[in-house]
């Protein structure tokens, strides 16, 4: 009779929220949505926009040198570039980003390069503007060249080979495997932090829905008034907020390996993470691990929005109690991304930054079993303290009948 | 059968303190009789039905329907027991046969004994024209009706109705009415709470009055009639409650 009761509760539960146009969308559309259009389309975006604005010849504005035509026809000489005439608002025209950068070559350059004196050249930018950094770029690339071969001029006059400035050169070699660092673990730390929010966040609507909703609509007493134990009833309603939790997780992971797949087959250079050459990609096996260690996660997230949600009267005052706890789940989930944030002992034990941080190492295909251990057990443990209160809080007159 | 037995609930308020609205109430429904508890808007009257139907727990006393003990077996009591009010809402997002259903599986009918039970409910009361259509888009008659239909599927002994008119137009106020006479003529025991007199005389063979949580009075309306010297039955509610009602309360 019991187990048979919070059957009929949950198949009943789940028969309205597939009618629920706002838990439809949650847990199904924006997971499945999500992924594609942060991978396929942002990478693609991201891709063309650099792309673009690398072929656009900037303009550049050069301030002096009328007497160091060496330099200018240097300048001039550097491909893609556009060289426009000097003018005295310059500062204003690269504030208002119409110049993207100003070279300002100083009196009797070619001169003083001749007779070997120190001098600076400034190139003026915005910094942060893209146009402008790549602009500025350009043209530090070609006077650097320049200055090499004033360089190699100079040894040449004393018969000196160019090695004697590089006695030795200085090497970085990675020699962790690419799929397991740099912008792979960020990489990682972004899917935790992409499970966990939208787990949080497909859970939420039923939570709300299925307690403060039906206090607003009226049916919580109908409910109570069948012969249905309050306890049954808490679980019949968990388990429908688990499985749209579950759904949203296990559709993230599926959508996300899936467009990364496509992303990273459409973009002849992978779309990158962390700048080092390394392909977002999801497999298999990291992606099943993920959601296993989800599945805890969800029951706590499933258990907090029940417990917190059924104490409101209203719709409205429940969303006002579980908007900030968005960010007590998200920051967690953040804190993971930084760099340097490893697993700990003490960090095992930290609920929702632990899976997190786990998270993060499984998709690299790293698994510390004693990690997931402790982990998967202290998160089983909070979900089901967790529990306990969402049916301690449904056994409450006061909450029920809260008015 | 219902028995309450020294039924009282207290409640906590922040501003008020103590609250007791209900205070030490006893009294007995037979089957095939209606009782009705009649008082004023706060009188008591939905925290005791809601202390009879298990929603609410009592703080002492207890009562016993159907044989079931309110406290020790209150899943017993509810399967024995069908409860209707204004506040009962339906699931929007339900059909008015799935609603139905809902609550007859939770009433632990297996499913060939549904079928036959939903079938017969809703040719009974005339709602096979709508049983699909979601209970977010039925008129008000077609709601009461499913909720009527809800509160019958398990064909319990007792009927508990709880201000079960308020609100509603007076064609369904009337079917209302007309269902729980019948309720009666079927041999059910029903209790009935309202503050409008007309039903109370319509309706009732036993009267409670109860105000400020108390049962002041009961018996049938002759009974009444002749414990207050008065022929009016609005005359004998405001003779009797009157010593107890205060103006800040009634506001």
């Amino acid at each position: 009779m019991s187990i048979r009761n919070v059957g009929i509760v949950y198949r009943k539960e789940l028969r309205e929220a597939l009618r629920d146009r706002r838990t439809v969308i949650a847990s199904v559309v924006v997971p499945l949505l999500l992924f594609p259009l942060l991978s396929v389309g942002f990478g693609a975006v991201i891709t063309s926009i650099i792309g673009k604005t690398k072929e656009e010849s900037p303009k550049i504005m050069i301030l002096g040198g009328e007497d160091s035509p060496g330099v200018v026809a240097s300048l001039k000489a550097t491909p893609k570039i556009e060289i426009v005439t000097a003018a005295a608002n310059w500062k204003d025209l690269v504030i208002n980003k119409d110049v993207p950068a100003v070279i300002e070559i100083p009196p009797g350059f070619d001169k003083a390069v001749a007779d070997q004196k120190e001098l600076d050249v400034t190139i003026y930018n915005y910094s942060g503007d893209l146009k402008s950094e790549i602009a500025a770029g350009k043209v530090d690339k070609t006077l650097k060249s320049y200055r090499d071969d004033v360089v190699k001029n100079r040894l040449q006059a004393r018969n000196l080979p160019v090695s004697v400035l590089k006695p030795f050169e200085v090497k970085q070699q990675n020699i962790a495997p690419p799929e397991k660092s740099g912008g792979a673990l960020f990489f990682g730390g972004f899917i935790a932090y992409i499970v966990v929010f939208l787990c949080f966040n497909g859970g939420m609507h039923p939570a709300i829905d299925l307690t403060a909703g039906e206090k607003e609509r009226g049916t919580m007493e109908t409910i109570l008034s069948s012969p249905v134990s309050r306890a049954h009833l808490v679980f019949g309603k968990f388990l429908l907020v688990l499985t749209t939790a579950l759904a949203t997780a296990a559709l993230s992971v599926i959508s996300m390996g899936i467009s990364f797949a496509i992303a990273n087959s459409l973009h002849s250079a992978p779309v990158q993470a962390g700048g080092d050459g390394m392909s977002m990609h999801i497999g298999v096996g990291a992606a099943l691990s993920v959601f296993i260690m989800a599945i805890p996660l969800a029951v706590l997230f499933s258990s907090v929005l029940l417990t917190i949600a059924s104490f409101a009267k209203s719709y409205k005052e429940a969303q006002s109690y579980i908007m900030p706890m968005m960010f007590i789940v998200i920051i967690p989930a953040i804190a993971a991304m930084l760099p340097g944030v490893d697993l700990t002992p003490k960090l095992a034990l930290v609920p929702i930054l632990n899976v997190s941080l786990l998270c993060k190492e499984l998709v690299i295909g790293t698994y510390h079993w004693n990690f997931i251990a402790i982990i998967f057990t202290s998160t089983c443990a909070y979900a089901a303290f967790a529990l306990f209160l969402a049916v301690k809080m449904f056994q409450r007159e006061s909450v029920l009948f809260r008015s | 059968m219902i028995e309450a037995r020294g039924l009282s609930k207290r409640f906590q308020d922040k501003k008020r303190g103590e609250i007791r609205a209900v205070d030490n109430v006893s009294f007995s429904a037979k089957p095939g009789q209606i009782y009705g508890l009649l008082g004023a808007n706060g009188a008591g009257k939905t925290t005791t039905l809601r202390m009879l139907a298990t929603i609410l727990e009592p703080t002492d006393g207890t009562a016993v329907v159907y044989g079931h003990d309110v406290i020790e077996q209150p899943e017993k009591v509810r399967a024995s027991v069908g409860f209707l009010s204004t506040a009962t809402a339906l699931y929007p997002r339900l059909t008015s046969q799935e609603l139905v259903e809902y609550f007859g599986r939770l009433n632990g009918l297996d499913e060939p004994t549904l079928k036959k039970r939903v079938d017969y409910i809703f040719d009974r009361l005339d709602m096979n024209e709508f049983r699909d259509r979601r209970c977010d888009k039925l008129s008000t008659g077609m709601k009461q009706k499913t909720s009527i239909a809800r509160t019958l599927v398990h064909d319990p002994p007792v009927m508990i109705f709880d201000e079960p008119t308020l609100g509603l137009d007076i064609m369904t106020a009337r079917s209302i009415i007309t269902f729980i006479r019948e309720c009666r003529d079927r041999g059910k025991t029903v209790i009935f709470s309202t503050h409008v007199m007309s039903e109370v005389e319509k309706l009732c063979d036993v009267i409670g009055i109860i105000q400020s949580g108390k049962l002041l009075a009961e018996g049938s309306l002759a009974q009444l009639r002749e414990q207050c010297g008065e022929q009016d039955l609005e005359e004998i509610f405001v003779k009797l409650v009157a010593p107890l009602y205060s103006t800040t309360e009634a506001l």
